[in-house]
């Protein structure tokens, strides 16, 4: 039997990049391939092409041995290949159903819709694969892991039999992710075929049927799961052995550097989203705050360094109490912050790397001398800083914007680090980055730590809280559900945290008693 | 903890709704303090204030005039304004401050007619029909925004649209001397200004705030020039047939409301079919739901087969269209003739009223028949002459709107989320 999708030789070349270079690609009925690469290695781009957004330059495509053409999304739909997108192509404002049949509507006559029946087709499709869903529910009042339900229903609509998952893991706590990979088991096992791209090597090992390794635009091997393991694959997908657990001495905290009491904050539309926090955080020991995205933290960030201010409560940083925190009044009492929007709030991106290297402190020596900038002063400094950081290209006159995300990051590190500091708020520090510039990243945070510096390191990446924090407190609606050190608790108690499950002891029991 | 924080919670959530309640029981106090010094006070105990509840020359659903005791209703609604902002203060609004504000409003409103009218007579059924006709290029206007911000594509053109389209109505009405050839003239002359402005929006993704004001800035030297060159000088060219008054049969009689509603322009008529029948098309059929979904995440749209370029043209030449009767009524509806820069802003305040109506049409009709009000209102009163200076009553519009869009709409309501983003293809 051929497989029922296959790529040869696709070739796509952006300016100045090789993005695929002769790809070959099967995929078998029923099974679930894993795309694992690193973020640039050319997995979505791949993905792209065969779901027609972008024109291969060279290349075929094979359904079920016959081969095809795709031009533009519309051919992969009536090929049967359906994509859940990273970024959800979901329109927030319309119903489930409004979204799951735009573009194959059902109408009576006259093109007047006819939401009824398009409802019962959606409710027939969720139960038949599992996925319990409301029609007529609009889509922004559905949890994040709902909301990718409706794209799958929506593929399953137009009847696709190739499912796309593009970093679909990325969104979810834990447990939504386990519901999510019971649903492709559910999937395959009723004959659709899955490949699913991801930079997760736990992911990869343990619901896929098959790796397919990608770097630097190219296939460089393809594994199976119970023949290989995190360290092989890191290897494999870097291209050299990686160092995937940081390994740091046992933390010796000081004085409470940064103390938050009772702390209440609103976000912009007036929603209270952090409800009634407190905590406390001393010099030499890095906090890690977990949660799912959209939990207060980014609240918390912003009340902390000063950026917004509290509903009711104190932030206490250094001893002094400050009723209207501002960032510069952060910055001055020795704060560093390493935001969550990289390019909204850390970076001016039409500015040079040097200008963007001295914000914080532009108006003082040695940058600027009676109001005047001193340029010199200020090149050598970026020129400083871009070696120590390894921020490439070396051009201190380089335009922000025109650098990858991994550099634009250690734009903001370089500039953020290079101050003497007392705290350093540093919130989804490694987002969208690759394993080279998460390694550098954890291992700077990790000495600012050791040489006596307090960390607030904010991150809905599990693996990297584990990995870095002395103590955990786990964020759900606002909320601390628990404030543990490191060494007492688990990945997966954490995870059930993260879910709302206010004491996971209780519920790991009732499930076992279920199953 | 966990009942802790919902306290505290609902006590920031009941903190800014007492603001408001407190604000706007503050401004219901003002209002019933404004009516009782300003003008229950200049009334004499016999001053009588007369509505005249028919239209002149209207003869179907006439009634009698209604007489009113000046310094009596006056007082009597000043002291129900002041006891509303005093419930406000002292129990509160539950939530529904926006319904005493609108009260308040309407309170202030009928105060300030008793006011003008002191010992003379206004016309009441004049002004809510000429609130309504007035309503027509603004809601008009309205609409087409809407058509074209909930494809996604800003339109700020409005204003220049109908500023061309009652030229060209005006001068095909002129020369055909038919009255439909003149709107069919102005229609195709605004749908080609919004053929441009799709082109450098949606082809060229030109900023669409400048592709509006350009529009805009062009159509007003263009008609002028045409205008003072021309239609001045030539009135051949420059004295249209209007459109006639209809009257609906049975609905004409009612006393008051048959002379208000049901004996109008046909632009009157035609302006709320077109309402409903574009409700109906943007909410429950599938052109709707594209549309819709293009100006939201067109991305998304262009995934499921949908053309996004060609849904947004057909929206913005349809908004061309609308704005095109909108424009045809100045000329073609109201004077019969077009004068240098007639449009007056009404472009830009159907912008306001569309905002205001949350890009919905039946809300932004309404809301276009409040700023029509406001027109009529400062038509009436200057008639009538008050003590108040005319150029501040003929402000009343603009305040209107700037209080609406300001202090009502606020924040709250957002538009379209990709109006202004030109799509690209990648």
């Amino acid at each position: 039997m051929p497989p029922v999708l296959e790529l040869k030789g696709i070739t796509k070349r952006f300016p100045g990049v090789l993005a695929n270079d002769h790809i070959d690609l099967r995929l078998n009925k029923g099974e679930i391939l894993a795309l694992l690469g690193e973020n640039g290695a050319g997995k979505s781009t791949l993905m792209n092409i065969l779901y027609g957004l972008y024109q291969p330059d060279e290349g075929n495509f094979f359904i079920n041995g016959q081969p095809i053409e795709i031009h533009g999304p519309m051919d992969a739909i009536h090929a049967g290949i359906g994509m859940v997108h990273q970024h959800f192509m979901l329109i927030p404002v319309f119903s489930v159903t409004e979204n799951v049949m735009l573009g194959e509507e059902s109408v009576r006559m006259a093109g007047i819709l006819d939401q009824e029946s398009a409802a019962a087709r959606i409710s027939e499709l969720a139960d038949t694969y599992g996925l319990s869903l409301d029609p007529k529910a609009l889509v922004r009042d559905l949890p994040v892991g709902l909301q990718q339900r409706v794209e799958i229903v929506k593929l399953l609509y137009r009847n696709a039999n190739i499912l796309i998952f593009d970093e679909p893991t990325a969104v979810l706590t834990p447990q939504e992710a386990d519901d999510l990979f019971r649903v492709m088991k559910s999937l395959t096992d009723q004959g659709k075929s899955i490949i699913f791209i991801t930079h997760k090597l736990r992911e990869v090992l343990e619901y896929s049927d098959r790796i397919m390794v990608i770097r630097r635009g190219k296939v460089v091997g393809e594994a199976l799961p119970s023949e290989s393991d995190q360290a092989s694959l890191a290897a494999m997908m870097v291209g050299r052995s990686v160092n995937i657990e940081s390994d740091k001495a046992p933390c010796a905290p000081g004085e409470p550097v940064l103390k938050v009491s009772d702390l209440y904050v609103s976000d912009n539309t007036r929603t209270v989203t952090v409800h009634g926090l407190s905590f406390e955080i001393r010099a030499g020991e890095i906090l890690g705050i977990a949660g799912v995205q959209g939990n207060g933290q980014t609240e918390l960030e912003e009340a902390v360094t000063g950026m917004r201010d509290p509903d009711t409560g104190t932030i206490e940083f250094l001893g002094r109490t400050y009723s209207k925190l501002r960032p510069r009044r952060f910055v001055e009492a020795g704060g560093a912050h390493i935001p969550e929007d990289r390019q909204r709030d850390g970076l001016i991106l039409s500015f040079s790397v040097e200008d963007n290297m001295m914000l914080c402190t532009y108006y003082k020596p040695p940058y600027s001398v009676n109001g005047v900038f001193d340029r010199g002063e200020i090149y050598e400094n970026a020129l400083e800083l871009i070696e120590r950081f390894d921020v490439r290209p070396p051009n201190p006159m380089n335009s922000v914007g025109n650098l990858s995300g991994g550099n634009q990051q250690k734009v903001i590190v370089a500039r953020e680090l290079s101050r003497e500091n007392k705290l350093i708020v540093a919130s989804q520090p490694t987002r969208g980055l690759d394993i080279g510039s998460i390694e550098y990243i954890h291992g700077q945070l990790v000495r600012q730590r050791d040489a006596g510096c307090a960390v607030l390191l904010i991150s809905s990446e599990l693996d990297e809280i584990m990995s870095l924090a002395d103590r955990i407190l786990v964020m759900y609606k606002g909320k601390a559900m628990c404030l543990v050190d490191r060494g007492q608790t688990t990945k997966e108690r954490i995870g059930l945290y993260m879910a709302g499950v206010k004491d996971p002891a209780e519920k790991s029991e009732k499930r076992e008693v279920l199953s | 903890m966990n009942m802790r924080s919902v306290t505290v919670e609902s006590s920031i959530h009941a903190r800014t709704l007492k603001v408001r309640d407190r604000v706007i029981g503050g401004v219901l106090i003002f209002f019933a303090l404004l009516v009782y010094l300003a003008f229950a006070a200049a009334a004499a105990p016999e001053t009588s204030s007369t509505f005249i509840m028919s239209r002149g020359g209207v003869v179907r659903g006439a009634m009698g005039d209604v007489v009113l005791p000046s310094r009596v209703v006056l007082t009597v609604v000043s002291v129900f304004l002041a006891v509303l902002g005093v419930a406000l203060f002292a129990v509160g609004s539950r939530g529904r401050s926006g319904l005493f504000l609108l009260i308040g409003g309407a309170g202030l409103v009928f105060s300030f007619l008793v006011f003008v009218s002191f010992d003379k007579r206004i016309n009441f059924a004049s002004l809510f029909n000429s609130a309504l006709t007035m309503s027509v290029p603004i809601s008009l206007g309205a609409l087409s925004g809407i058509l074209c911000e909930r494809s996604g594509i800003t339109n700020i053109a409005v204003e220049g649209f109908m500023l061309v389209a009652a030229m060209v109505g005006s001068i095909v009405g002129s020369v055909t001397k038919n009255i439909w050839a003149g709107l069919l003239a102005a229609m195709a002359a605004s749908c080609l200004l919004s053929l441009v402005h799709s082109w450098l929006s949606i082809r060229y993704k030109v900023n669409q705030v400048i592709s509006g004001t350009v529009i805009n800035i062009f159509s007003l030297g263009l008609t002028s020039y045409i205008s003072s060159m021309y239609l001045q000088n030539i009135q051949a060219l420059n004295k249209t047939p209007r459109f006639p008054t209809v009257s609906i049969p049975v609905l004409a009689d009612i006393p008051f409301f048959g002379p208000v509603f049901f004996n109008n322009s046909l632009f009157v008529f035609g302006m709320i079919i077109l309402v409903l029948i574009f409700n109906f098309l943007l909410f429950r059929t599938r052109w709707g739901l594209r549309l819709r979904a293009v100006g939201e995440h067109p991305k998304a749209a262009d995934t499921l087969g949908v053309d996004v370029f060609k849904t947004r043209y057909v929206a913005v030449l349809l908004s061309g269209l609308i704005a095109g009767i909108g424009g045809a009524y100045f000329s073609l509806g109201s004077v019969g003739r077009f004068d240098e820069g007639m449009t007056a802003g009404k472009g830009f305040i159907s912008l306001a009223a569309m905002i205001f109506g949350g890009w919905n049409p039946i809300p932004s009709f309404l809301a276009g028949v409040l700023f029509g009000f406001a027109d009529a209102l400062a038509s009436a009163v200057s008639i009538l002459g008050s003590p108040i200076p005319g150029q501040f009553i003929n402000m009343l519009p603009y305040v209107i709107t700037m209080v609406v869009l300001g202090g009502v709409v606020g924040k709250g309501v957002t538009g379209p989320a990709s109006a202004g983003i030109p799509y690209e293809k990648e």
